[in-house]
């Protein structure tokens, strides 16, 4: 047991992983940068010289055609894959290609998958609380106790997801908008200072679409969020500014009536469709 | 459940783990009474025979947990518990060996038997410190401890899961089952660690410290039980099943996945460590064969008839199989395998959940249970 | 001169051949004499008598040595002088019970049966057997063909005396073949270095792989001849190095040989687990049951061991292919998606396929008869042998991989599989059968388990644990190549074979499958997917 506390302890090397305040470095502006970044598979290339900046607050949203690497930009930012190229920066301080999942969560980056992802076999409230900010060291995590103050705010959470009434039943039972609203609720329980936000509305109906459509805008301003997104009228919705990917790198960016009259763009869309 | 209860006594207010210490304390109890109070020719005597028979079956409970811990809650089917067990196993049974002095065949005061056959004329080092019980102890649980956390720590940190991971474990203790065959480890080779003579000063072949050493069992299973249930209870029991569901995602959330496998492995491995240190005085031997690959598949069937993620259904699975086998070789001794492997296949394909799922009462109680204090503790807060 | 020479020929075929009354007659009583001398003299004397009766020239004088050294040789009871024959050499045919066959060893007659009390056996030892041994080859290196002059000089190196030493100078001038020759030369130089400390002989044995030749340099290298030390202890340096390449030859050899065994093995799983994500942990017992279709085959076809084990591949694989089918069909197909858990059922079906062979068959091991044309050796040189069974395992095992990779690359069927692997819901989309696919893969795999079988009941028991001494191999060859890739297969397979004879050496059999195991594991460590991962999106998920 010592064996294990020591190494859980190493963690406190990390300052960065002390997990209350986020100390990302957004004097600059940006908090998000990615420069020249290059990742392949097999010889194809997924995302091919990407530039992307994001400032801190913004809300963006990210369209393209299927292939166009939209889930693989989310994957490098995220950590999951490794670009063979490029540099990608959160805030000025941190190089997120020295740091693995846990560690840029933990930093504050939240992702929302493309397929929800929930933890089936545990109830909605269990899911929240797990994705709630604090100590995620193995040994606080085991004698952890709820307190009050992260009951009201699970409780909050649920309310803004409308899932009060299900809070104890198991996420597995939910249908499809209910987990995407579920995974948003565990964005939210994360606090972090960037979400990245992958179909959030696949599936939802109309009316779920309007809500997911407020509350996005509404965290902008305190978070920056990233939103990939299929559905035009959603992101005409919400968009402040749209970043057109295409095989890999930028094609367009600017405000959505911009992009959408941008002639490479339609060719882009029209080609896909024609 | 209560979220937001101290770890280590949550488990006491759940009606499941009441229920099963209840039941446990029964059982222990009535067997050690009927063993003391009766006389040997009535029906109700529980002979000496029998209560070791019980002890090694409670053995066998414990290290099912042990498994169950690993594969319900985190997804991890280890095919190489069983090289935990004969570690503990081992462990104990170098101090018992160190225990016989000069009363074996030989006479020699140090070294035992098989290494004066040898023609050593020393101890191995790592042999030293075991005449004393509270090293031989702490080796029960670093012992297999050790080993879980390298393997542990070189697998999981390069993200071996699954089926891969259930391979390489077999390997491991392949590997180890090989190793303890050679007379050059120093481990009694083919033949293995017997003939004790006695525990802490207690003779063994008494009938006394064969119901000690049951009663010891069913101390042991349940401590272990209440530890198994404080961890998959807390919150990192629910980290544990978030990293056997969604592994990915947990790892989003800003958890170390990997350091929640090491810790519940650990756990596990020590688990079945201290199951196997029992096991071997009540058997009176330990050989290389507890590390074979088949024992340690046969754990995971126990758990897979008992039912997976329940702990429990890993006691009741343990037993009945176990009983099962003793029963079989007894009668008709070819046909055990046969029945063994047939309760693999009809287990997997038409009992995935085990007996536990067949008790839906009792999930359904600890269901409600879980619910209503919570519910009603949120209103207040 | 040619007629002369041609006629000269002509006449003594016709002396040879027409039998010459007196000639015999003279010979007879010379032999006679020679073998009562045999008969009478110690085993001091008995070595010159013998080498006496070689060089008489009698066509005859190999028979009599031979049973001569078998103790085969015998005289009637000259004391039974009443007997009929009584003092008449014979040569025991048949010495079983108590009446003997003999042979009369002067005309060749049959001589019937006669009892073991009337003869009397020419006492022979083994030092003389050797001495004889050294004779007959004299003998052997007049004969015509070449084939056995070679054996009969590879037999005399070290067993040379000085009478011989003569002849075999002479023998060596008249002689054609080379590598008779060479021989010859090496024989004597052995003599020559032993017992006369020849400077220049040492030089001829310097390339030599021979143990005796060995053994006589290393006696020089003790001579007190300074130069003569000198020479021997280089010559047997410049052996040693040849041997050491000799020697990696045959590791190399086992270890290919033992990781081809691991690549048919293994291969079956590769495309079952690399292609179909099934964890078959019967598969060892699918190559058990190719085995004993072996073991069948040849019951069925006795003496006909070669034919049978011929027939046994087609029917092998199609034994273990419905073996297969069944499983897949009565459980796999149940479990699709749910790895752990086919894992566990498979593992009981493997419990019960053994417990079945144990009560139907036998839990003793069968013997598989291998075939003449498998057994034997080829011999590169002295030093250097390869045995035939594993040559012909090695070269099945190529064949297999080999038909794989051409089913797997060039037919409809191994175009499905692939589409089936890299995208389910696509592939059946697009009108495969993916059930079908699914069916056939795995007879596929589960056939090449038995093809396995069939060459494994070669080189191993055939037991019902045949199958579990395999299967953690095979896992083990499997993801340290990289599932779902055949080449991967290969090459772990091939090395791991090699690296776990390169340390047994050093390391004893048992040690080193340990290392190797352990090797594997950390290697997973390093590289979780293996030496050939598959790459890409398809892998991610």
């Amino acid at each position: 047991m010592s064996i294990m506390s020591e190494l859980t302890h190493r963690d406190r090397v990390f300052d960065f992983l002390t997990p209350t305040a986020s100390p990302v470095d957004v004097r600059h502006g940006p908090i998000l940068y990615l420069e020249d970044v290059t990742v392949s598979f097999d010889g194809f290339k997924a995302i091919n010289n990407l530039n992307l900046t994001i400032d801190d607050g913004e809300l963006r949203c990210i369209i393209g055609p299927n292939g166009a690497g939209k889930t693989t930009m989310m994957d490098i930012i995220t950590g999951k894959t490794r670009p063979d190229v490029g540099s990608v920066w959160f805030g000025s301080r941190h190089n997120l290609l020295t740091m693995n999942e846990p560690d840029i969560a933990s930093l504050g980056i939240g992702r929302k998958f493309q397929k929800p992802t929930v933890f089936e076999a545990l109830t909605v409230f269990e899911n929240l609380e797990l994705a709630m900010a604090t100590d995620k060291r193995v040994l606080p995590t085991l004698t952890a106790r709820l307190t009050g103050e992260a009951r009201a705010r699970i409780d909050e959470v649920l309310t803004t997801i409308g899932l009060t009434d299900l809070r104890h039943r198991e996420a597995g039972i939910l249908s499809h908008g209910q987990k995407q609203w579920l995974e948003i609720g565990m964005l939210l329980m994360q606090k972090p200072r960037l979400l990245l936000v992958d179909e959030p509305v696949a599936g939802m109906t109309e009316q779920e679409m309007e809500r997911t459509a407020e509350l996005l805008t509404s965290l902008a301003g305190k978070q920056s969020v990233v939103v990939v997104e299929h559905d035009m009228g959603f992101v005409r919705s919400i968009a402040r500014t749209v970043t057109v990917l295409h095989q890999g790198s930028v094609l367009a960016e600017g405000s959505m009536d911009d992009v959408s009259n941008d002639p490479k763009v339609i060719e882009v869309y029209l080609g896909e469709g024609a | 459940m209560n979220y937001s209860q101290s770890w280590l006594t949550r488990p006491f207010t759940e009606r499941s783990t009441q229920i099963f210490l209840g039941v446990l304390f029964l059982a222990v109890m009535v067997v050690s009474v009927l063993h003391l109070v009766m006389p040997e020719g009535s029906a109700l005597y529980v002979s000496s025979y029998t209560v070791t028979l019980l002890g090694k079956y409670l053995c066998y409970a414990l290290l099912a947990v042990a498994v169950d811990l690993v594969w319900g809650y985190l997804g991890i089917l280890s095919l190489g518990h069983g090289a935990f067990f004969a570690l503990g196993g081992y462990a104990m049974g170098m101090y018992l060996m160190r225990q016989i002095g000069d009363r074996g065949v030989y006479g020699d005061p140090t070294l035992p038997d098989f290494m004066v056959f040898l023609n050593w004329d020393s101890l191995p080092w790592y042999w030293h410190g075991f005449d004393m019980a509270w090293f031989a102890f702490i080796m029960v649980l670093l012992a297999p401890g050790l080993l879980a956390l390298v393997f542990g720590f070189l697998a999981f940190r390069s993200r071996v899961t699954g089926v891969y991971l259930s391979i390489i474990t077999q390997a491991l203790t392949f590997a180890l089952m090989l190793a303890f065959f050679r007379n050059e480890m120093g481990f009694g080779g083919n033949n293995g660690l017997t003939d004790f003579k006695d525990i802490l000063g207690f003779d063994l072949r008494t009938d006394a410290a064969r119901l000690g050493l049951f009663i010891a069992t069913g101390i042991a299973l349940a401590v272990g039980y209440v530890i198994c249930r404080a961890i998959v209870t807390s919150k990192l029991g629910r980290v544990s099943v978030a990293c056997r569901d969604a592994e990915a995602r947990t790892r989003f959330l800003g958890y170390r996945v990997e350091r929640v496998q090491l810790f519940v492995f650990v756990v596990s491995a020590m688990l079945a460590g201290v199951a196997g240190a029992l096991y071997v005085p009540q058997v009176g031997i330990i050989n290389p064969s507890e590390f074979s690959p088949l024992f340690s598949i046969e754990i995971v069937v126990w758990v897979a008839l008992g039912g997976r993620a329940t702990l429990y259904g890993a006691v009741i699975g343990a037993i009945i199989v176990n009983y099962a086998k003793t029963v079989f070789t007894g009668i008709l001794p070819d046909a055990w395998l046969f029945a063994l492997g047939a309760l693999f296949v009809l287990v997997t394909v038409f009992l995935p959940k085990g007996i536990a799922g067949l008790l839906p009462g009792l999930k359904k109680k600890t269901d409600d249970e879980s619910e209503a204090p919570t519910s009603g503790k949120e209103a207040t807060a | 001169m040619s007629i002369i020479r041609s006629l000269k020929q002509l006449l003594i075929v016709c002396l040879l051949s027409l039998p010459v009354l007196g000639h015999a007659q003279a010979n007879d009583e010379q032999a006679q004499s020679l073998l009562t001398q045999l008969a009478e003299s110690s085993y001091g004397q008995k070595g010159k008598i013998a080498g006496e009766i070689a060089r008489s020239g009698d066509e005859r004088a190999r028979g009599w040595l031979e049973a001569f050294s078998a103790g085969k040789l015998a005289r009637i009871e000259p004391s039974k002088g009443d007997a009929e024959g009584s003092g008449k050499f014979v040569i025991v045919l048949s010495n079983r019970g108590r009446n003997w066959k003999v042979q009369d060893a002067l005309t060749g007659d049959d001589l019937g049966e006669i009892s073991r009390r009337d003869l009397d056996s020419i006492r022979v030892n083994n030092s003389l057997r050797s001495e004889i041994d050294g004779i007959l080859s004299v003998i052997d290196l007049t004969v015509n063909d070449a084939d056995k002059r070679l054996a009969a000089a590879r037999g005399l190196r070290g067993n040379v005396d000085e009478a011989m030493a003569k002849k075999l100078t002479e023998l060596m001038a008249s002689e054609e073949d080379a590598d008779v020759k060479a021989t010859l030369n090496e024989a004597l130089a052995i003599y020559k270095v032993e017992e006369q400390g020849d400077l220049s002989a040492v030089k001829t044995l310097s390339g030599s792989l021979n143990s005796e030749a060995r053994a006589a340099l290393n006696s020089a290298t003790y001579s007190d001849d300074p130069a003569l030390k000198q020479a021997a202890r280089d010559a047997l340096a410049s052996i040693e190095t040849k041997l050491k390449w000799n020697r990696a030859a045959e590791t190399l050899y086992f270890g290919l040989s033992l990781g081809s065994v691991l690549v048919l093995a293994a291969i079956g799983l590769a495309i079952t687990f690399g292609v179909m994500g099934v964890i078959n942990m019967a598969h060892g017992e699918l190559i058990m049951l190719g085995a004993y279709t072996t073991w069948g085959m040849q019951q069925m076809l006795p003496g006909q061991p070669g034919l049978a084990l011929i027939l046994s591949i087609p029917a092998g694989f199609l034994v273990s292919a419905l073996a297969g089918v069944a499983i897949e069909r009565s459980v796999i197909q149940f479990l699709k998606g749910r790895p752990l858990e086919t894992l566990l059922a498979t593992f009981g079906i493997s419990l019960v396929l053994q417990q079945l062979v144990r009560t139907v068959i036998s839990p003793l091991n069968r013997t598989v008869v291998t075939p003449d044309w498998m057994s034997g050796s080829i011999m590169v040189n002295e030093a250097l042998s390869l045995t035939l069974n594993r040559l012909y395992i090695i070269g099945f095992a190529l064949v297999v991989f080999v038909g794989l990779m051409l089913i797997m690359r060039k037919t409809r069927l191994g175009l499905e599989v692939r589409a089936v692997t890299q995208n389910r819901a696509m592939a059946r989309s697009m009108g495969i059968k993916a059930t079908k696919v699914d069916i056939m893969t795995f007879a596929l795999g589960s056939g090449v388990a038995g093809l396995a079988g069939v060459a494994l009941s070669q080189i191993t028991n055939v037991g019902p644990n045949l199958g579990q001494n395999y299967i953690i191999d095979s896992f083990m060859v499997v993801v340290f190549g990289g599932v779902g890739n055949l080449w991967g297969t290969l090459v772990a397979g091939l090395s791991l074979g090699t690296i776990n004879q390169l340390l047994e050496p050093w390391a004893g059999a048992v040690l080193a499958k340990i290392l190797v195991l352990v090797f594997i594991i950390l290697f997973i460590q390093k590289r979780p997917r293996g030496l050939f991962p598959q790459k890409g999106r398809a892998a991610e998920g």
